[in-house]
């Protein structure tokens, strides 16, 4: 019996292996085009104009706009990838699909954050319970569950299924959320908070804007390839004590 | 399939009183509120609505926990599983069993809560029909994270965390539908609506997403 | 009636638990699965039964004709694990009819079943009052209450007696000269004509 060489593990259809060298030319790359947005985006941002009714606390929205758009966007692609396990069985699309769990709280945090910063002096109080702050609210408590969800199992391909059709359901109810939290809210404050309507943005605050999305997404994807690899080693590692350690109680035995 | 219904139903009558636990904890849970708030009828009025759907929404989540890991436990899902039937409808079937003893004895229940908390007639009529239209949403949703955390020996925790945000619509619409039976210029049609269609969407999404987890689930 | 099977590869936790396992089986025949402890035995018969996901391989169904039963291999089979699933609140003929009607095919009527397993008098009796033996009996008898072609069972005998295990050998012979496929993980013969052995063992 071949012991070591040809075991058609889970690692033989997925092709980690293939991914993992392609990650380590990609990330550098990824980075330095993270690093050149970002500082365009922040560079612009800051020389934006201040805006006649909020002043200098509208720098806060390039900051704090393309986080919630992020949030969002990392739903999406734990969906696709939960389509990607569920359907393909495809390890990657596991892989993904855990990784990008923790990005995406990440940046429901930081909209979170930011959005509260921005709060204080608009609203005068540091929470609002104001329509897209609670949604995002719920987000992260999606975000969170499906974390704890991700990490309650001892093995990790065990946590693929499991996390996969959480996402899934929860897909299609997140715009039904969205949609009564936005029902909810003009409910019971009838057009307390001024929010910001906006009669269609500059080019001074678009572009910026565009740019700081765009540094977002790279920064997203940077991460999530970095969080991909580290994971598909981490497993490796885990594969290769569990046969070393089945190895040594089969020589134990004999 | 109505052999599953049956045998749901009578198990959780036997085990303990399935049903009566969750009304026992709808009346703790109800009873507390006016500590906490203070007796003001007034004021317990004005919030009853709200009082008695947090109360029917963590009384439905009694129980889940246990809806597939205890067949997986005796060797019952194995089975269940391997039958010709679609297991959707089999997982559909559980999640209505379910919330007819959950669920449903909350509503039943509503009328004697909702004189205790001072709500007029047309409230607790208004409550009962939301209730009724609205809970079983909860159970459907939940056999999701029940078949998620079916191997997870203390899954309750996990599956309340996961399922409490995806039926904050149902929480919504709901008291909204009641607080627009109860005052004037709010709609009841529009959000009643919402919450019979957001129950007709769970229970379609939820046994389907609970199948193919327990179909897989491999062990 | 034939029931093959490929190339059977199962992974469990990723790790390959079964590998490479092919056998034929025609209407009446018996086949006992034996190995070690941690061997495969078991996966490979939830794999048969539909409870595990294939990694490779084929499992089919072929009448007469050669032509493939109509849906899943797992709805021709009884499968009997090592839990009896059963419900402890349940009196035993709750439990029984309840997997008669949800399996469908009635054949036996519970009070026929029971007595093949000698337990008519319990019938009544909740399920855990049983002793551990009794349970497993009246979980034979549930392969008795609705017809099935295909019967897997895993450890059958575990925690029956000498006597009990007479009888439920008996109740195999039987199944088999009906024309019926037996696959069993267990220690013992038996004593089926049609009976082979296949011995699983661990792939690593």
């Amino acid at each position: 019996m071949t012991t070591e060489t040809i075991k058609p593990s889970i690692w033989a259809f997925a092709n980690p292996t293939r991914f993992n060298t392609f990650a380590s030319k990609a990330i550098p790359v990824l980075a330095i085009i993270t690093f050149a947005l970002l500082a365009v985006g922040l560079w612009m941002s800051f020389n934006a104009p201040e805006d006649y009714q909020q002043g200098y606390t509208v720098l806060i929205m390039f900051i704090h706009v393309p986080a919630a758009w992020l949030a969002m966007m990392s739903y999406a692609v734990m969906s696709a990838s939960a389509i990607g396990t569920i359907v393909w069985r495809h390890p990657l699309a596991n892989v993904s699909l855990r990784s990008a769990a923790p990005l995406g709280a990440m940046f429901t945090i930081l909209a979170l954050a930011t959005g509260s910063l921005w709060g204080k002096p608009m609203w005068g109080t540091w929470w609002e319970w104001d329509a897209r702050m609670t949604s995002v609210l719920v987000l992260l408590i999606i975000y969170l569950g499906l974390i704890a969800l991700s990490k309650a199992f001892d093995e990790p391909s065990e946590a693929a299924l499991p996390l996969a059709v959480m996402t899934l359901t929860g897909a299609p109810l997140l715009p039904i959320i969205k949609f009564s939290v936005d029902w909810w809210n003009t409910l019971h404050q009838p057009a307390s908070v001024s929010r910001f309507d906006r009669p269609a943005m500059s080019a001074e605050f678009l572009y910026p804007l565009l740019i700081m999305a765009l540094a977002y997404t790279a920064i997203f994807f940077t991460l999530h390839m970095m969080a991909m690899r580290n994971e598909i080693l981490s497993r490796r590692i885990r594969t290769m004590k569990m046969q070393a350690a089945r190895k040594q109680s089969s020589k134990g035995a004999a | 399939m109505l052999a599953l219904l049956k045998r749901e139903i009578l198990l959780s009558i036997r085990a303990g009183g399935g049903a009566l636990t969750g009304v026992l904890f709808f009346l703790a849970v109800v009873s507390v509120f006016p500590f906490a708030v203070g007796p003001d009828t007034k004021l317990l009025s004005h919030l009853a609505p709200a009082i008695l759907w947090i109360g029917a929404l963590l009384a439905s989540l009694l129980g889940l926990d246990k809806l597939f890991a205890q067949e997986r436990e005796d060797g019952s899902l194995d089975l269940l599983v391997m039958q010709p039937h679609p297991l959707a409808i089999t997982i559909f079937i559980k999640a209505l069993a379910h919330w007819t003893m959950t669920g449903l004895p909350l509503v039943v229940a509503t009328p004697m809560f909702g004189i205790m908390l001072n709500l007029s007639p047309l409230g607790i009529g208004a409550t009962m029909i939301t209730l009724l239209a609205g809970t079983p949403a909860i159970s459907f949703i939940g056999a999701v994270g029940a078949a998620v955390s079916v191997k997870l020996p203390r899954g309750s925790m996990l599956i309340s965390v996961l399922v409490l945000p995806l039926v904050i619509p149902i929480l919504i619409f709901g008291v909204a539908a009641i607080t627009g039976a109860l005052e004037d210029p709010a709609p009841f049609t529009a959000p009643f609506l919402f919450v019979c269609a957001i129950t007709l969407f769970t229970s379609v999404l939820g046994p389907l997403a609970a199948s193919i987890m327990l179909r897989h689930s491999a062990d | 009636m034939k029931l093959i099977i490929e190339k059977l590869n199962l992974n469990r936790a990723s790790q390959e638990i079964v590998s490479n396992i092919s056998f034929e089986l025609s209407a009446g025949e018996a086949l006992i699965v034996t190995g070690e402890n941690g061997s495969g035995k078991s996966t490979t018969l939830r794999g048969i039964a539909g409870l595990m996901p294939l990694n490779d391989g084929s499992i089919r169904l072929l009448d007469e004709t050669g032509k493939q039963f109509e849906g899943e291999v797992r709805e021709y089979c009884h499968y009997l694990g090592h839990q009896n699933g059963m419900k402890p609140a349940l009196t035993v003929r709750e439990n029984l009819d309840f997997w008669q009607k949800f399996c469908g095919e009635p054949d036996l009527s519970i009070e026929e079943a029971l007595d093949e397993v000698d337990l008519a008098h319990t019938i009544d009796l909740p399920f855990s009052y049983l002793s551990a033996g009794m349970k497993r009996r009246v979980s034979i008898a549930r392969l008795l209450v609705s017809d099935r072609p295909i019967w897997i069972l895993d450890e059958p005998t575990a925690g029956l007696d000498a006597q009990s295990v007479k009888m439920f050998t008996e109740l195999c012979k039987n199944f088999c000269e009906g024309g019926g496929i037996l696959i069993a993980a267990t220690h013992l013969p038996l004593g089926i004509e049609t009976e082979r052995t296949l011995e699983i063992k661990a792939s690593n």
